[in-house]
């Protein structure tokens, strides 16, 4: 080591050894999983840690008065310390846990978008959105009378922030909406340049970070943003776990989302009156262990570090790039290595991403293929689908080498 | 080499047969696979009780229009009656892939039957089973 403030490389062999799933052989090979956008695999000391939990720590949380019950909330609140901590955040207070990214965004659409807007006012979102931070605003702009503007792109798939001035113009900007990196062609979004804005006309920034999350550092006081979601299953923890964090200010002022156990401080016939923050997001039982779970991978993550992930996953994007760039008949989608995560969507000439993606499966690689849930963004660049590959800290350059070796064959098929 | 992409489908895939739209038609219906994006529109002109002449357009992946050119195939001079009833075995059997073991592509594989008994459930008014309803509101 030259410096201490260099980073050293990760040592992949040795992190894939905590994931199970390399053991197995599909048709005699390791499996070359790209997919790691959609869902991660998991390492063992997430799994193992699970099953330790179930078996010696198990009971509902927040209400049991015996020793299960207060490991289990121990478990539980334990986990909404290591959120707090890897965000960057104030006060575990601000650290809602939900099913997953979808509803932590739903929760703010419902709680503030519903309650806050109006006719006049401009809701924003981007061409480049996950659905889950689309429809929302879609839904509560057209349910409260609200205009809805969406931010465009260019043919590179970054967003064109000239825009801004004629959306400012339609009305009073309450809300912008955006991704830190794009799920389906992996630009980075200029987050400065749109907190900025957004902060100029007094408007919530919503963030969707289920991209960023398990892949780069996230300091939510740095970032300036109001509100932040995250979901799980992306970052090594159990699936059925999300998070939204939002400034303790506003998650005071706002209404509840669902009602019913838990989020209550006392119902009476005549009224009731909501518990304090966070339980007044989480009613009913919570996922306890998958909460529990996204303690344990965080764990995982921050020992190995997430600028060492960072730096790994920007190595195997920029070689993807140059060797697709070199492969027969594929076009690559957005912007250069420098401007985006660890995603890289292409299509073929003379193949259909679901057959390009079925074929991959029968060489051990496995790709998404769709339209990502951005079907806004398909239309931007005038196709309906894209085979997706996408990297994380398990993945190496023979992962790439065996993608582009595959697509060679499917070239073969279909010519 | 997957074996869903065996000789036969790859050549329905490039050279489709019945290839196009019959315009004006006695029959016509359109669905897509929200999961994937195929698209297939079916027209149809009667001789009688008899589908006389049939056609599609489309797009999407390779089993979804594959399976939609060999479904014309099966189709051209044979009744209506015995058309709505046609079993998804006949047009699995004449793709001769194994789909089993993967829902969605069966889809991609069973959605021109499905356009095709909406497309009769219109013009002659037979039943269209519950599996096939969805693409009504379209």
């Amino acid at each position: 080591m030259s410096s201490i403030t260099s980073i050293s490389a990760l040592d992949v062999p040795r992190i894939k050894s905590d994931f199970p799933v390399f053991e197995e052989r599909f048709d005699g090979r390791e499996l070359a999983y790209l997919d790691s956008a959609n869902s991660s695999q998991k390492p063992r000391q997430v799994l193992e840690g699970l099953t330790e939990f179930y078996e010696h720590s198990y009971a509902n949380v927040h209400r049991a008065v015996y020793e299960l019950g207060e490991r289990a909330t121990a478990g539980y609140e334990g986990a909404r310390e290591k959120t707090r901590a890897f965000l960057g955040a104030d006060s575990t207070r601000e650290i809602i846990f939900t099913r997953n990214g979808t509803e932590a965004l739903n929760l703010v659409a419902h709680a503030w978008g519903l309650n806050e807007l109006g006719p006049g006012d401009v809701v924003v979102s981007t061409v480049l959105e996950h659905h889950s931070n689309f429809v929302p605003w879609q839904y509560v702009a057209e349910r409260t009378g609200a205009e809805f503007a969406v931010i465009g792109a260019d043919g590179n798939g970054e967003l064109d922030l000239e825009q801004l001035d004629a959306i400012a113009g339609r009305g009073r900007v309450r809300l912008v909406a955006f991704g830190l990196i794009s799920n389906s062609i992996g630009s980075v979004n200029p987050v400065e340049a749109l907190i900025g804005w957004a902060r100029e006309h007094g408007a919530v920034t919503v963030v969707d970070a289920c991209q960023a999350a398990p892949h780069r550092t996230l300091d939510v006081a740095s970032l300036g943003v109001d509100f932040l979601a995250l979901t799980g299953h992306k970052m090594l923890a159990p699936s059925g776990i999300g998070v939204l964090w939002g400034r303790q200010a506003l998650l005071n002022s706002m209404e509840p989302f669902n009602l019913g156990g838990e989020m209550i401080r006392s119902v009476t016939i005549e009224e009731t009156t909501w518990n304090e923050l966070p339980n007044k997001f989480e009613a009913g039982t919570p996922p306890i262990a998958q909460a529990y779970g996204l303690g344990l991978a965080i764990d995982y993550l921050t020992r190995v570090g997430l600028e060492r992930i960072e730096a790994h996953e920007h190595d195997l994007t920029t070689y993807a790039m140059e060797r697709l760039a070199g492969a027969d008949g594929v076009s690559v989608l957005g912007p250069p290595a420098e401007r985006r995560g660890g995603i890289v969507s292409f299509t073929l000439d003379s193949a259909h991403p679901h057959d390009v993606a079925q074929i991959l499966d029968s060489h051990g690689v496995a790709v998404r293929a769709g339209h990502h849930c951005t079907q806004p963004a398909m239309d931007h660049f005038g196709i309906s689908a894209t085979t997706r590959a996408s990297f994380y800290l398990y993945n190496t350059r023979t992962d790439v080498d065996r993608l582009v070796e595959a697509l060679a064959d499917v070239r073969a098929t279909f010519a | 080499m997957s074996d869903l992409y065996r000789e036969l489908i790859l050549d329905h895939y490039k050279n489709p047969r019945n290839h196009g739209e019959l315009d004006p038609c006695d029959a016509h219906a359109q669905g897509q696979n929200p999961l994937c994006g195929d698209d297939i529109a079916i027209s149809m002109n009667f001789s009688g009780d008899d589908v006389s002449e049939v056609r599609f357009t489309g797009r999407g992946c390779a089993i979804s229009q594959a399976a939609a050119s060999m479904l014309m195939e099966l189709v051209e001079g044979r009744s209506v009656t015995e058309l709505a009833e046609l079993p998804k075995e006949e047009l699995l059997d004449e793709i001769g892939v194994p789909l089993e073991k993967n829902p969605a592509r069966l889809k991609c594989a069973l959605l021109s039957l499905g356009v095709l008994k909406l497309a009769l459930h219109r013009a002659k008014g037979t039943p269209l089973p519950e599996e096939w309803a969805g693409f009504e509101e379209r």
